[in-house]
């Protein structure tokens, strides 16, 4: 079973987003996505002060199976990224709602769950590949 | 161990040592090596057994089934490397001229013939050294006819989420950007999506068909008139033209560019990653983008046709002519098959395809498209026994190893979670197609008793389970002196 924090917001293509009550929200792939992928060896993290609309490609992951685009989950500019993921794409395996954390936006619209899936309906969305 | 390592001062192999100390007088004296190479100095023995035992350890297609899918690993003849081997082909220099080259251009100016033929295309260019470069020089023709009519906002390729990975990649490298289009769930290309996806912006389409799930997308002539209709061009991936050899012509399906994999349709050598040869073929429309050098033939002569003969072509892909070597096996290929043969490539490929489906169905395997006829592959989906036995498509495949079988394609496409993609080829009888079947019921009947067979499989190969995430996260490509004196 995969874990699902309730206390986040995902979408289909398995990114979760943590509203950090800023105004900006920290972005991530779900543990479901990382045991899907298997092992990681590499992350391309966007450049920070880049611009994306929400669903726009703006880093990859790459196992050992698969190179996977992960897409902004919101519109908005990349403040920071994570760059601990470069030396050690295995975080995100290990910990992919903490130490794993990929980038974080800063949101241009107001609503830091736009568009976004609420836990229930992830857990369908995990549900229906399985 | 590496040859290196085995190097002792002063040891020799006679048999490749040269005759004579080479005279570099003539080279500037700045590009002379200050030291002496780090060539290892073993003995003619040890050279033969080292190269031998490395033969041995390889799966291959000369000693084992190989059902790699979407790689065609199929036999490739010894009549096709004899006659590439004859001395006036191997003898000449790259840089004859046209005169002292006749034969070979005679034998290319064919091969450029007879590939425009089996493909309904209009002009056929040899230069490309490998399947990827011959896709980067089909979208580059495809960005080059829309600049040359000022049609410069067509910026976007659009790729089917089934592709082959170098798809996006070539697009990227001409400079375009990708949009992906879903599958739909039978298989064919989400005619729908696509419709929504075609605009001004849409510079063509990389397709493969049959694509990579192993099926022969039945709307194909919609697709082709939705990418035609918004300006677009099609493009198509012969990746899989083993399936439709002789029989259907992409040229006739709409498509506008064609690259074909020489080393996998034409049965040139997949050897050690090349070298490889991935001709394209081109609609009238596009000819003068080819790639050069095109080989003519006026009256009874054959002529290179170069840069200044074809400026408008997006140029040169390579040295000289190609990978001749490649070019001729290929040539002689076509050759003793003809037309009639082809056909027949590509009718026992797309047989023993269904059969294995058929069997492999009957067996209790689940089939990712069961309601699909396989063109030349097709792809099982091990997600039934990953679940109940904790054993994945991975598993099966090192498992499949200890059996004598190479793995078919695992984990690609994508799309479908823990598949197998799996093709035959025509080269393999009945007798090899049962054994495969048979080892992969073996090995379901191990998933369910005794999984960790399967876990800790390969057990009977001259390495066991290798650490492909250590591999890739600490790579260590090359050997360096430093490492020997460690």
């Amino acid at each position: 079973m995969s874990n699902i924090p309730a206390d986040l917001n995902y979408t289909e293509s398995h990114e979760w987003v943590r509203d950090n009550g800023d105004g900006t929200v920290t972005v991530g792939i779900t543990d479901h996505a990382q045991e899907a992928l298997g092992d990681l060896v590499f992350v391309e993290l966007p450049e920070v002060g880049k611009s994306f609309a929400a669903k726009d490609a703006c880093a990859v992951v790459e196992s050992v199976k698969a190179a996977s685009d992960i897409y902004a989950p919101v519109a908005g500019e990349v403040v920071a990224v994570n760059d601990a993921l470069d030396d050690a794409p295995e975080t995100l395996n290990a910990d992919p709602y903490g130490e794993g954390w990929i980038f974080q936006l800063k949101l241009v619209g107001d609503d830091p769950a736009a568009g976004l899936l609420d836990p229930d309906a992830y857990q369908r969305v995990v549900d229906d590949e399985a | 161990m590496l040859i290196q390592e085995q190097s002792r001062p002063g040891r020799m192999a006679t048999a490749q040592a040269p005759l004579d100390m080479a005279d570099v007088s003539d080279l500037p004296a700045g590009l002379r090596r200050k030291t002496r190479a780090a060539l290892p100095e073993v003995s003619e023995l040890q050279a033969v057994r080292h190269y031998t035992r490395l033969s041995q350890k390889n799966f291959s297609i000369d000693t084992h089934f190989y059902p790699l899918g979407s790689c065609t690993m199929k036999y490739n003849p010894r009549a096709c490397n004899s006659l590439a081997s004859l001395p006036g082909f191997l003898a000449r220099h790259p840089a004859a001229p046209e005169s002292h080259s006749q034969g070979i251009m005679a034998c290319l100016y064919e091969l450029q013939d007879m590939l425009r033929i089996v493909t309904g295309m209009h002009a056929v260019s040899l230069a490309p050294a490998a399947g990827a470069q011959g896709e980067l020089a089909g979208v580059m023709m495809i960005r080059a006819y829309h600049d040359a009519r000022g049609d410069t906002a067509r910026r976007e390729i659009l790729v089917p989420d089934a592709a082959h990975g170098t798809n996006p990649a070539s697009a990227i490298m001409a400079g375009f950007e990708v949009r992906e289009i879903p599958t739909g769930s039978n298989g064919d290309v989400d005619i729908a999506a696509l419709r929504d996806a075609v605009g001004p912006q849409t510079a063509g389409i990389m397709l493969t068909n049959p694509s990579t799930v192993g099926v022969f997308d039945c709307n194909i002539q919609a697709i082709a008139a939705t990418v035609h209709e918004a300006g677009g061009l099609l493009y198509y991936d012969g990746a899989n033209l083993n399936a439709i050899l002789g029989k259907v012509r992409p040229g006739d399906m709409g498509f506008d560019v064609i690259h074909m994999n020489l080393h996998k349709t034409f049965s040139t050598p997949h050897g050690g990653g090349g070298p490889g040869a991935g001709p394209v073929g081109v609609s009238k429309r596009l000819e003068p983008y080819l790639p050069v050098p095109l080989v003519v033939k006026d009256g009874a002569a054959y002529h290179w046709q170069v840069e200044k003969d074809r400026p408008e072509s997006i140029g040169r892909m390579t040295a000289f002519g190609g990978n001749m070597g490649i070019l001729l096996r290929a040539y002689i290929y076509a050759r003793l098959l003809g037309a009639e043969g082809m056909r027949r490539v590509s009718e026992y490929a797309t047989l023993n395809a269904n059969y294995l489906l058929a069997r492999l169905s009957n067996a209790g395997f689940t089939l990712a498209y069961p309601e699909r006829r396989a063109s030349h592959e097709f792809i099982i989906t091990l997600r039934k026994e990953a679940k109940e036995h904790g054993t994945n498509a991975m598993d099966f495949a090192k498992r499949l190893l200890d059996y004598g079988f190479h793995a078919p394609t695992t984990y690609f496409p994508l799309l479908v979670p823990e598949c197998l993609l799996i093709e035959p080829t025509e080269s393999e009888s009945k007798e090899a197609l049962d054994g495969f079947v048979e080892a992969l019921i073996k090995i379901r009947a191990e998933a369910k008793d005794r999984p960790d067979l399967l876990k800790q499989a390969p057990h009977t190969m001259p390495v066991r389970r290798l650490d492909d995430v250590r591999a890739a996260r600490q790579l260590d490509l090359a050997w360096r002196q430093a490492q020997a004196q460690d």
